[in-house]
């Protein structure tokens, strides 16, 4: 199973109908293929805090949404899946190109590479770091669904060495 | 007059859409004036009303949507000018309501004294930017573009309380009225 196609394929078989993001160079197929997709509303956003308040919005308009972005995304974002997401109980499935591991070259991505799961632990919102294309496919496809019954978002780490 | 009584006249031209508004003291004071399942208030996350309301108008775009939102607010989040106006979702009509001040924190300065909102948005390319008093609000709520109006007052609070309904049951009964 090809990489970027195991993750393509998870969030179709999550529902996931609304997708927004700012991107990585590991996300270029997949964002190709989302929007060669007319099932699916996919909105480039110009910072990841303003995505989490548009998924927000889908959600209570009856749509299943994701954000595509980079871990640094995420650090853009913290306040708003607090007092935005996790307050009103919203699902969100968080689809993060995980920079900053194993085989980075640009040094700048480390710090924050590092800390992302520690982050993610101190938020108390569940990640999972598939290493094959078969478990992110599994990991995706159950997330949503995690999602809701948590009501918290839930993400999806994708290393380096993942692709 | 401040913004009291500016949401009053705004929600005069309010019949089944659907109102995004902004946290602190404009969600209060909306909560006071005119109560309705339609209205989505913010009790967090400064700055996305009109991120809320994009992602909203773009799921239901068979519905109106209203974004109440406030200048301090959206300095903090100049970005969705750009992702609004690019997606231009007809059914969307972002109103701010500029006081020039950070109002539910104490009525400091905001930088919107200083730059014109209205002249912003249409630089970024808004064929619909005008200021509240000089259009009938309810022709750019039904227009073929996505509208960007400024309603200029001064600043202050009322003494509308604090919303006394929990975060889920804003939502739950948000998304049960359409």
């Amino acid at each position: 199973m090809d990489t970027t196609e195991a993750v393509y394929d998870g969030l179709k078989d999550a529902g996931i109908d609304f997708i927004v993001s700012v991107p990585c160079v590991n996300l270029t197929k997949l964002l190709n293929m989302i929007d060669d997709d007319p099932e699916i509303t996919h909105i480039p956003v110009t910072r990841e805090e303003e995505g989490i308040g548009i998924c927000a919005g889908a959600y209570l308009g009856g749509k299943r949404p994701a954000i595509l972005m980079q871990n640094s995304g995420f650090g853009n974002s913290i306040n708003a899946l607090k007092s935005l997401i996790e307050l009103y109980e919203i699902p969100l499935l968080m689809i993060m190109s995980h920079r900053g591991t194993e085989g980075e070259s640009i040094v700048g991505q480390v710090p924050m590479g590092e800390s992302t799961p520690l982050i993610l632990e101190a938020m108390d919102f569940k990640f999972f770091t598939p290493q094959t294309a078969e478990a992110a496919y599994d990991d995706i496809r159950l997330s949503w669904e995690l999602s809701e019954e948590e009501g918290k978002p839930v993400s999806i780490l994708l290393e380096i060495k993942y692709w | 007059m401040a913004r009291y009584e500016a949401i009053y006249e705004i929600m005069e031209y309010i019949d089944d859409e659907l109102v995004i508004c902004n946290i602190g003291f404009p969600s209060r004071e909306l909560y006071e004036i005119n109560d309705r399942e339609k209205n989505f208030y913010m009790i967090g996350s400064m700055g996305l009303a009109s991120s809320i309301g994009l992602g909203l108008a773009m799921a239901k775009p068979y519905e109106d949507v209203v974004v109440i939102d406030g200048d301090g607010s959206l300095l903090m989040n100049m970005g969705s000018l750009v992702t609004v106006f690019a997606n231009n979702p007809s059914n969307l009509t972002w109103i701010v309501i500029d006081n020039g001040a950070y109002g539910s924190t104490g009525n400091q300065d905001t930088y919107a004294q200083v730059v014109d909102l209205v002249d912003i948005a249409r630089g970024v390319g808004f064929k619909n930017s005008h200021y509240f008093d000089d259009i009938n609000l309810k022709e750019f709520i039904k227009s073929d573009d996505a509208s960007f109006i400024v309603y200029r007052t001064e600043s202050g609070n009322s003494n509308a309380p604090i919303i006394d309904i929990d975060p889920i049951t804003i939502k739950e009964r948000f998304m049960a009225s359409f």
